[in-house]
């Protein structure tokens, strides 16, 4: 039943992503181009999201999932420096391409050899972070 | 902009909102797509439901283009730097333990500081870093 809900949760992101143009690079960096001719799309999509999603995680809010023992819900709230240099590379990558993962794995149904490209490049970076977390945590930035 | 440039993207963005309430409603997860994708790749738990959402993920721009909407995906990134770009945008999210959608809405939507400061780091550097780049360089 698992696989249900998560079927339907992928259809619905990837149809949000490719309806709202969130899906194109171009758009994305349109958007974050503050300084150039701004496409102020994006921030549509962040406020239709949340539109949904605050008042809907609210409402969930500690009740039991339909397939589901319970909620699996990230509990840490300390701000530390994985956190914050792990964003920083995420954001300079987002950056750089007009890309982060749900959209990368959305476009592998519209243009799959680039999406397989990024997609790639992008595990190869998550199996790094193996090497670079640990490195991280001893740099002597107080978490 | 016409209407269309307003009510697509706000469509669109209540769709990517109600698969984040879903995946909580039915699953008991949260909608953080880097997560899920690295789930999958280190073969931890749940390994059909991560595979079924990625699936649902890439089928939905393909029946949205049967139907007469294609998505449109335009790249102008050179390939090493796109390359780059991919392999910084997988770093990033997993030492930083999400990207736009577990951050951004699911974690924003909890009112999570982490994921708050998470999602203020990251639109802030992509900003700069579109800045430098197309302005600067």
């Amino acid at each position: 039943m698992m696989i249900i809900g998560a079927a339907f949760a992928g259809l619905l992101l990837g149809a949000g992503l490719t309806l709202s143009g969130m899906v194109n690079p171009a758009i994305v960096l349109g958007f974050l181009d503050f300084a150039g001719v701004w496409n102020p799309a994006l921030l549509l999509v962040m406020a239709g999201a949340l539109a949904v999603s605050l008042p809907g995680y609210w409402l969930l809010q500690g009740r039991k999932p339909l397939f589901a023992e319970k909620q699996f819900i990230p509990t840490r709230r300390d701000i530390d420096a994985p956190l914050v240099v792990g964003s920083t590379v995420f954001g300079l990558g987002w950056g750089l391409a007009g890309i982060c993962p749900g959209p990368a794995l959305t476009m592998f149904g519209i243009n799959p050899l680039m999406a397989f490209i990024f997609v790639f490049a992008m595990t190869v970076g998550m199996m790094l972070s193996r090497f670079v977390e640990p490195w991280l945590r001893g740099t002597g930035i107080p978490d | 902009m016409s209407a269309n440039d307003i009510l697509m993207p706000l469509i669109g963005g209540a769709l990517i909102g109600l698969a984040a309430l879903v995946l909580l409603a039915m699953n008991g997860r949260v909608m953080g797509v880097s997560g899920i994708w690295s789930g999958l790749i280190r073969l931890s738990d749940g390994l059909a439901w991560r595979l079924a959402f990625v699936a649902g993920t890439i089928t939905a721009p393909i029946l949205l283009a049967a139907s007469g909407r294609p998505g449109q995906v335009q790249i102008d990134t050179a390939m090493p730097v796109f390359l780059i770009a991919g392999l910084l945008v997988g770093l990033g999210t997993a030492i930083g333990s999400g990207c736009t959608s577990g951050h951004g809405i699911c974690g924003v939507s909890r009112l999570s500081p982490r994921s708050i400061v998470a999602t203020c780091v990251f639109m802030s550097i992509g900003i700069a870093t579109v800045f430098v780049i197309r302005h600067v360089i």
